[in-house]
């Protein structure tokens, strides 16, 4: 709990026994009374049961999902145990569980709020091809939701009430889709979405990789994840779910969107 | 005629095959009519590869088999397409059984002892009957 909120903080994580003792304890420490879910996405080795022995709740999918599946899953488990709020964090403990309450604190004006780099917080730098995607990415989105965005593809969320209904139901699981194509979709819909400056830890396991001609790829398939993103056209069901601070919008704004 | 006597054989044994894998059950019904179909339409078509030949001129296309050429390659664009249609609503379906699943251990393994699975190895191997019989 946090001011009267239950609070889950969902953890992606495949093979990630070495990393998750860490960042299990460091959350518990600095984060009491908020509960953790590690969404064990067919791991090979004893990333459940380490979880389980850390005191986390632990969800078992039965084969690899990949992020964007184990996320799905996670607000589809925030939803049904009826969570306030859902974090998502990774769990090679890049990011830094001290945040969470800045994140938590922002969710007052907005439905998502997204934890940046390079926000002013931190030293993490990226070069080459892989920055000039990060940069289009930035401004498209950036215009997408109307608000300042300079990390698109940070792993460390948080998500009020009916942002968790709404990601339960509709969560793209493609490469790049639990990133860019989610926030299109919340912003689409009408989901207000802000940031907070972070500053991410080197990975305490695994490595990013650097090679330009991947980082080339991954410009193309963010370019084609965001085209696709906009012309999806959104199912009813899903648009119908109301994020939480259309109630806060100006009144004429209100009656000008609904003509 | 040596061209007749090949795709008549293609035509009858494609025809055979298709009612063997619809015999055999192998099939669903909805893709059983659109193969039948398509087998019905072909065989004939090996025996008399010129039937078309007044059809395609009508159509301003030089001989039948040009007309069987564009029609089979048309036809099967369409039957790819809805092969990746399937794919996807397949995909989408497992994965939320795979969802419901982790959501049904989840709950088991905090309210009543579940066991949970020392890695996915185990969880295969558990319902594997060779290794646990």
């Amino acid at each position: 709990m946090i001011d009267g909120k239950r609070v889950l903080i969902i953890l992606p994580a495949w093979n990630e026994a070495e990393g998750l003792p860490k960042i299990l304890r460091e959350i518990q420490q600095k984060l009491p009374g908020v509960d953790t879910l590690v969404v064990d996405d067919g791991s090979v080795d004893d990333t459940a049961a380490v979880a389980a022995a850390h005191g986390s709740k632990v969800a078992q999918l039965p084969y690899n999902l990949g992020v964007g599946g184990a996320m799905r899953f996670g607000y589809r488990y925030a939803h049904l145990h009826d969570y306030d709020i859902a974090l998502q964090c990774d769990a090679d403990g890049q990011h830094d569980p001290s945040y969470v309450p800045s994140l938590i604190a922002k969710l007052d004006e907005a439905d998502l709020v997204i934890g940046a780099r390079f926000a002013g917080e931190g030293e993490y730098r990226v070069r080459g091809p892989r920055s000039w995607a990060m940069k289009l990415l930035s401004v498209v989105l950036s215009r997408i939701a109307r608000t300042r965005l300079t990390d698109t593809t940070s792993g460390f969320k948080a998500c009020n009430k009916p942002m968790i209904e709404f990601f339960s139901q509709w969560y793209p699981v493609e490469y790049l889709g639990d990133t860019i194509e989610s926030m299109v979709g919340a912003a689409r819909c009408g989901f207000v979405i802000r940031q907070v400056p972070v500053a991410m830890r080197e990975r305490t396991t695994g490595t990013p990789s650097a090679s330009p001609i991947k980082a080339t790829i991954y410009l193309a398939r963010a370019g084609l994840v965001l085209l696709l993103a906009m012309i999806r056209r959104m199912p009813k069901h899903i648009k119908a779910i109301q994020p939480a601070t259309k109630k806060a919008a100006a009144p004429a704004r209100q009656f000008a969107g609904r003509s | 005629m040596h061209l007749t006597v090949i795709t008549s054989i293609t035509g009858v044994l494609v025809l055979v095959y298709i009612l063997e894998l619809l015999r055999r059950q192998q099939l669903r019904e909805k893709y059983a009519a659109i193969w039948l179909a398509i087998g019905v339409v072909v065989a004939p078509l090996g025996f008399f590869p010129t039937i078309l030949d007044s059809t395609a001129r009508k159509l301003g296309i030089a001989s039948g088999v040009s007309l069987v050429l564009f029609a089979g390659f048309v036809l099967l664009l369409l039957v790819s397409l809805h092969l990746s249609w399937e794919a996807s609503r397949l995909e989408a379906e497992t994965r939320t059984l795979a969802e419901d699943v982790a959501m049904m251990r989840a709950y088991l393994a905090e309210h009543h002892d579940y066991p949970i699975a020392r890695s996915n190895n185990d969880a295969a191997k558990a319902t594997d009957p060779g290794v646990t019989a």
